[in-house]
């Protein structure tokens, strides 16, 4: 339709009334959704009926920081991807430097044997981690699912959970019905999630109808865990005291793909694609949904003003101990990938094993008197 | 797929406490689950709120909204046995009486003011054509606020005043407003949030008051418009001439726009929740009575003269220094006049008491019998 004719006009007259007041706000929501792509977008609905408006309140209700930017809208289903693509690509095009759904494919490669370098000084690295998140295709995402759907999840999931053996085995605790007891070992083992009360998920719908069908399960030997229906349909998270990465990341992908082996055999798949990788409900979480990280002791590096360099040089980035938005605690830092789009879980995996050998590596001479460099810049993708 | 999961949505109500989870069997639910009133709102919208906040052991919240007018219609059979259980047994087939002539209350300006400190009656008003704050789209929010301005602006002698949108009000404004007492924030309580009533905050909303002071609209907060007339010391019949004389001159002008309130003869005034139908209204008291709030039968007194004690923070807050915020406690059956005679009349009887108690005289015989 040539701009300017009088559908066009209309629409965007008519949107006009309806397009919210982003003046003050910092999110990629607010810096790409002109009037022209709200006229264009705001009576579409994916066919679950998940509207532009609904993507788009969290980042209305929440004007964001002038430091840190926040991306300022989910996805309520598979099909937002596509319905809402016009707003959604130049979001994931910011947040991901530069990577551009329309041209370009994600890798997905979950083979951790291509890991080396992967054990870490324990002197230095006290743990080690990788979480992602999974999506059931055919159901809608935490903003937009209903109570039916939600429990179509956790029945899927849990059945196939079931199905896991040897060191993988484990079980499974229902928000609704753990017993005192059970909860309060949960919490001692740092396992237990609790309602969101961030209003960047609250206002997006996420804590509705809590705790109906949220639940965690993990193995018996608690190194393996996953989360039903908080943030996503499921994040994984593979972990153990000590700095043995590369086996948290064997144990990860072993585990993800027995998962995914099970819900196959009863007709089920993870949300993927081509374009995005894995689909999850924030565009920040899209490719590979990781997040691989260490709690690593880095007291005196952590007083050197090039860390924040030498972290952004190497894609990594820093966190407090007690995850997003918290603060150091003791010169213990949480260190994990920057990226998760773009590149692979193998190809992130191994820019944090030799990122934080390269911290040690700092650690330890600044130990000894020594000065320390600062890297070059990785490349990222092409 | 859809269809073979949709008799799993019914929600799990085992711990609930609220109206709407006493009310909502699971046939109920299948029966309701696949209506939506013209404008989109579902039975799920209408729960939400009660779904997400189970509720205290000792307080009976209502646990659903309305999303726009015919909610009352479309979901009677859900909404009509909780209205009647929040409203003392109000039929469906009742009929609401609205009288908004403050000459027909008796007295109201004689109450002592060493004992009554200020005197307050509140009501909400939604504007016809428009859905509710848990519904309404910014397009719409935005075009209560225009009409509202509009309608508000253009009153005068003592009700003329000014207009200060939440949005783009100074910081010397908003410090003016919160001194006054007059500022409202975004909700915070969950039974608000859940409802999706602080979306697009602080898009719409805004704050009207004459220049004395007396008079104040909140527009687009729970409600589309909060109306509100106070002022210090016992004269509630002043207060209550002003609330009505100002309410009327604003529905006129709505109606000339073609926007008049919603309002029907079984609901009377059509409100967000469910509590506020009727008249809406609140009238009440900030008073002294620190002896009579310690006497055993205090609580008892309230229920018989049909009147609710509250903090001086208003809903949910604790007295301070023996002052209570009295008001009545029905709205739906029952005339604005008859609620805030009943308040009138209450107030004046309870400082007696307190007089008494003061010299250290007996009350039973002033206690009275169940209005």
């Amino acid at each position: 339709v040539p701009f300017g004719s009088h559908y066009v006009i209309l629409n965007l007259y008519l949107c006009s009334a309806e397009y919210p007041d982003l003046r003050k706000h910092n999110n990629c929501m607010a810096s790409h959704l002109t009037p022209a792509i709200y006229a264009k977008l705001c009576d579409k609905a994916t066919p679950n009926g998940y509207t532009l408006d609904q993507a788009i309140q969290t980042g209305v209700d929440n004007p964001g920081h002038p430091f840190i930017k926040t991306v300022g809208m989910v996805a309520g289903d598979e099909e937002s991807y596509e319905v809402f693509a016009d707003l959604l690509n130049p979001v994931i095009k910011e947040r991901h430097n530069g990577y551009d759904p329309c041209t370009m494919k994600h890798p997905t490669d979950l083979d951790s044997s291509k890991i080396h370098s992967g054990n870490f000084d324990p002197n230095y690295v006290l743990s080690s981690r990788v979480r992602t998140g999974r999506s059931i295709r055919g159901l809608s995402l935490p903003p937009a699912c209903t109570r039916a759907e939600r429990r179509e999840v956790e029945r899927v999931v849990v059945e196939a959970l079931a199905g896991l053996k040897d060191d993988l085995a484990g079980r499974y605790f229902s928000l609704t019905q753990m017993t005192d007891e059970e909860q309060q070992q949960l919490i001692d083992d740092h396992f237990l999630f609790d309602k969101p009360v961030s209003p960047l998920l609250t206002c997006a719908g996420m804590a509705r109808d809590w705790p109906d069908a949220r639940g965690i399960w993990h193995n018996n030997d608690k190194t393996f865990l996953i989360w039903i229906n908080e943030e996503d349909h499921t994040r994984v998270i593979s972990m153990e005291k000590g700095g043995n990465m590369k086996r948290v990341f064997e144990r990860f992908c072993k585990g993800l793909k027995e998962v995914e082996r099970l819900i196959q055999e009863r007709g089920w798949e993870f949300m993927w694609s081509e374009k995005l990788g894995y689909i999850l409900t924030c565009p920040s979480n899209l490719g590979t949904g990781l997040r691989a990280g260490v709690h690593v002791k880095l007291p005196r590096l952590s007083k050197d003003p090039r860390l924040n360099t030498i972290l952004n040089n190497l894609r990594l980035q820093k966190r407090g101990t007690g995850g997003v938005d918290t603060a150091a605690v003791g010169g213990v830092f949480d260190i994990s990938n920057l990226d998760r789009l773009g590149l692979s879980e193998v190809q992130l995996v191994q820019t944090v094993v030799d990122g934080v050998n390269y911290l040690i590596e700092c650690e330890k001479r600044l130990e000894k008197g020594q000065d320390i460099k600062v890297p070059p810049p990785l490349k990222y993708f092409k | 797929l859809a269809k073979y999961i949709k008799n799993e949505e019914y929600p799990d109500l085992s711990k609930h406490n609220n109206h709407m989870a006493k009310v909502l069997t699971k046939e109920l639910y299948g029966k309701l689950r696949d209506k939506q009133t013209p404008n989109g709102f579902t039975l799920d919208d209408v729960i939400q709120t009660g779904v997400d906040n189970p509720g205290h052991p000792f307080i009976m919240t209502v646990g659903c909204v309305a999303g726009d007018e015919e909610s009352y219609e479309v979901f009677k059979d859900l909404l009509d046995p909780i209205i009647s259980d929040r409203h003392n047994g109000y039929k469906a087939t009742d009929k609401h009486k609205t009288d908004l002539n403050f000459e027909n209350l008796k007295g109201g300006d004689d109450l002592d003011p060493a004992y009554v400190l200020s005197s307050r009656v509140r009501t909400g008003r939604s504007i016809k054509g428009f859905t509710l704050p848990p519904h309404s789209s910014r397009g719409e929010r935005r075009g209560i606020e225009k009409l509202s301005v509009e309608a508000l602006t253009s009153l005068d002698g003592e009700f003329k005043g000014k207009y200060y949108p939440l949005k783009s009000m100074t910081d010397a404004e908003q410090e003016q407003l919160i001194n006054d007492h007059f500022l409202f924030d975004k909700p915070v309580s969950p039974l608000l949030t859940c409802a999706g009533m602080a979306r697009d905050w602080p898009d719409g909303r805004g704050i009207w008051h004459n220049d004395s002071k007396t008079f104040l609209v909140w527009v687009n907060e729970e409600d589309h418009l909060r109306v509100i007339s106070m002022q210090q010391g016992g004269n509630m019949r002043e207060v209550f001439r002003r609330f009505c004389v100002g309410l009327q001159k604003i529905e006129e002008i709505f109606k000339k726009h073609n926007h008049g309130f919603m309002w029907n003869e079984h609901l009377g005034y059509i409100l967000t929740c469910p509590s506020n139908l009727g008249t809406g209204l609140r009238g009440g008291v900030h008073v002294k009575l620190p002896k009579l709030s310690t006497h055993p039968k205090f609580d008892e007194i309230l229920t018989r003269l049909r009147l609710q004690k509250r903090g001086t923070g208003g809903v949910d807050t604790a007295s301070v220094g023996g002052v209570f915020d009295i008001s009545n406690a029905d709205r739906l059956g029952s005339s604005e006049v008859a609620q805030v005679q009943l308040v009138v009349d209450g107030v004046k009887l309870m400082v007696e008491m307190e007089k008494k108690l003061e010299k250290g005289e007996a009350i039973d015989s002033m206690i009275p019998a169940q209005k």
